[in-house]
């Protein structure tokens, strides 16, 4: 039962998702940039994106943190070219939504479902996803 | 093997009903005794007998209950004194915990002492309550800090102390045990380096109250301060002692009742220490629950309980050590019972939540003291740290939930 539980924790794709590096690293001709983190925990994201006529044209970023944080970060990059701002804000929110229990699809995350049976762990899911808040919020840099 | 301990184990387990939980349907392996320990049943029964009985405030009522209250708090007073070897019991003030504790110097000692251009000594190795308001208090005055250096084996540098001690540094600051690393630091040698350079000495014991015996005249310091919820007491209760004739020439922290002699609308004295630093109702009951908290100490020879703690150490370390992939972090020749390790291509928070769906519960994070992160150049550890109750079997399940966790991680 325990080990069940590990497992939907971090599904064998999740993990993968984590060493990922594909997506990681600065962003040449960035348009947008921010850093967060969970005061929790110490994670951190900083978030470079490439903004173009409206749509996000690349996304990358660098990360320390958990598997959760980084595999949900390398699923946004993967996610977040060819989409405008808006559709990337509701997508976040419908995420935290989803995570918190109140959606059931997890449209194209869930790789990140189990991650909803762990309370504590949801903020390390959702902290690339507030990072890219607060750097279309910011507007260019 | 045979446990080491000369005290009968199962009866103080039987103590303490916090351990007897169960998480995520597993018995619980309590390891975050650093973070706070299970209160032992003498504890929460003194805390319910003051609200049931003796319910009423302290130091100014004329009824009986008041009374019995006020008899029941300073009597705890008196017993902190003794446990901290302490000349007498105005020495002691209750504060809510360690940070306010240190606060209160900083606030209070700190803002007389030091003037623009002064220094105050930190060790790398201190909690952020012993390193913040030393900031917060150098940033206001014009103050510098300078930092006693942590070695890769987990001890202070000590041969830069007598150069630290600069004519113009005024306060060191520094813990007895380190919260992150475990290391005992000589502080008895420190304090009495500082006091030759005539710098004042204020000493974090959060970490080594509930194991090392502490005896504030012997290690020559000049304020220490603890927490009452790490040494099987209440959370919101922690003491400053300090030297009488610097408490005598210290103005109030925070202002309100209890803390003065007079008021006019204009002016107010302020009352003797400890009062002094005792602004508005304190945590009455749980002060008594602290007095609870040692006299449960008292019962248990505490050199039988440090070899108990040591002997888990040794054999946490030793196991995690032998797993491939798991690194300790420091390696101090004297410790609290505090084991930070780091498991190679797992971060600590993946590796603390496996731990949990195991039973075992473990401190994940920067522990409070970024610093010392950053000076083994690790973002985070996993903290196992022993109690009084713990036993090899928790060991052994820590072990082989740190092996199940490196077959699901990596």
């Amino acid at each position: 039962m325990t080990t069940a539980k590990a497992k939907s924790l971090y599904p064998p794709a999740l993990l993968a998702h984590a060493k990922d590096a594909r997506h990681e690293g600065p962003l040449t001709d960035a348009t947008h940039s921010a850093r967060c983190s969970n005061p929790l925990c110490g994670d951190r994201v900083h978030l470079h994106l490439r903004l173009i006529d409206g749509r996000i044209d690349a996304l990358r970023f660098e990360a320390r943190g958990c598997a959760i944080a980084k595999a949900s970060a390398a699923l946004l990059a993967e996610w977040a070219p060819g989409h405008s701002p808006d559709e990337a804000m509701q997508q976040g929110e419908r995420l935290e939504q989803a995570l918190a229990g109140e959606l059931t699809e997890f449209e194209g995350f869930e790789v990140l479902a189990g991650v909803r049976d762990f309370p504590t762990r949801v903020g390390c899911a959702t902290l690339a996803w507030q990072t890219l808040k607060a750097c279309l919020e910011a507007g260019p840099t | 093997m045979a446990l080491a301990q000369r005290f009968d184990l199962q009866q103080v387990r039987s103590d303490f009903p916090g351990l007897h939980v169960e998480v995520h349907g597993q018995p619980l392996a309590y390891l975050d005794n650093a973070s706070t320990t299970q209160k032992p049943k003498a504890v929460l029964e003194a805390v319910r007998a003051l609200y049931e009985t003796q319910c009423a405030n302290i130091h100014r009522g004329v009824h009986s209950l008041s009374a019995a209250a006020t008899q029941s708090f300073e009597a705890v007073r008196t017993q902190v004194a003794a446990f901290l070897g302490a000349s007498e019991a105005a020495e002691v003030v209750f504060t809510s915990g360690t940070t306010e504790a240190i606060n209160l110097v900083a606030s209070s000692y700190g803002r007389r002492a030091l003037s623009a251009g002064d220094r105050v000594l930190v060790s790398e190795m201190e909690h952020h309550s012993n390193l913040v308001p030393w900031q917060l208090l150098c940033a206001e005055v014009g103050a510098h800090i300078d930092k006693l250096p942590l070695m890769l084996d987990g001890t202070l540098d000590l041969s830069q102390l007598d150069r630290l001690l600069t004519d113009r540094t005024r306060i060191i600051a520094l813990s007895h045990a380190s919260n992150a690393l475990g290391t005992v630091n000589p502080v008895a040698e420190i304090c009495a380096r500082a006091r030759a350079a005539n710098v004042v000495s204020v000493v974090d014991g959060a970490q080594a109250a509930a194991h090392l015996p502490v005896d504030v005249q012997a290690l020559g310091c000049d304020f220490y301060a603890l927490s009452a919820h790490k040494i099987y007491g209440p959370t919101g209760v922690g003491v400053l002692w300090g030297q009488a004739d610097l408490l005598r020439d210290m103005p109030p922290y925070k202002g309100g009742g209890e803390m003065i002699n007079s008021v006019s609308f204009e002016e107010s004295t302020w009352a003797e220490p400890p009062q002094r630093f005792e602004a508005g109702t304190p945590n009455i009951a749980g002060v008594v629950g602290l007095g609870a908290a040692l006299k449960y100490l008292e019962q248990i020879d505490s050199a039988d309980v440090l070899q108990h703690e040591m002997h888990l150490l040794a054999r946490a370390t030793e196991g995690l050590s032998a797993l491939p992939g798991v690194q300790v972090i420091g390696a101090p020749p004297q410790k609290v019972p505090v084991l930070s390790f780091i498991v190679q291509g797992a971060h600590p928070h993946d590796v603390g939540t496996l731990l949990d769906l195991e039973g075992v519960a473990v401190r994940t994070g920067h522990h409070c003291a970024e610093p010392v992160m950053q000076r083994y150049g690790v973002p985070a550890t996993v903290r196992a740290s022993f109690g009084l109750y713990n036993t090899l079997q928790d060991v052994q399940r820590l072990i082989s939930a740190v092996q199940s966790a490196q077959g699901v991680l990596t």
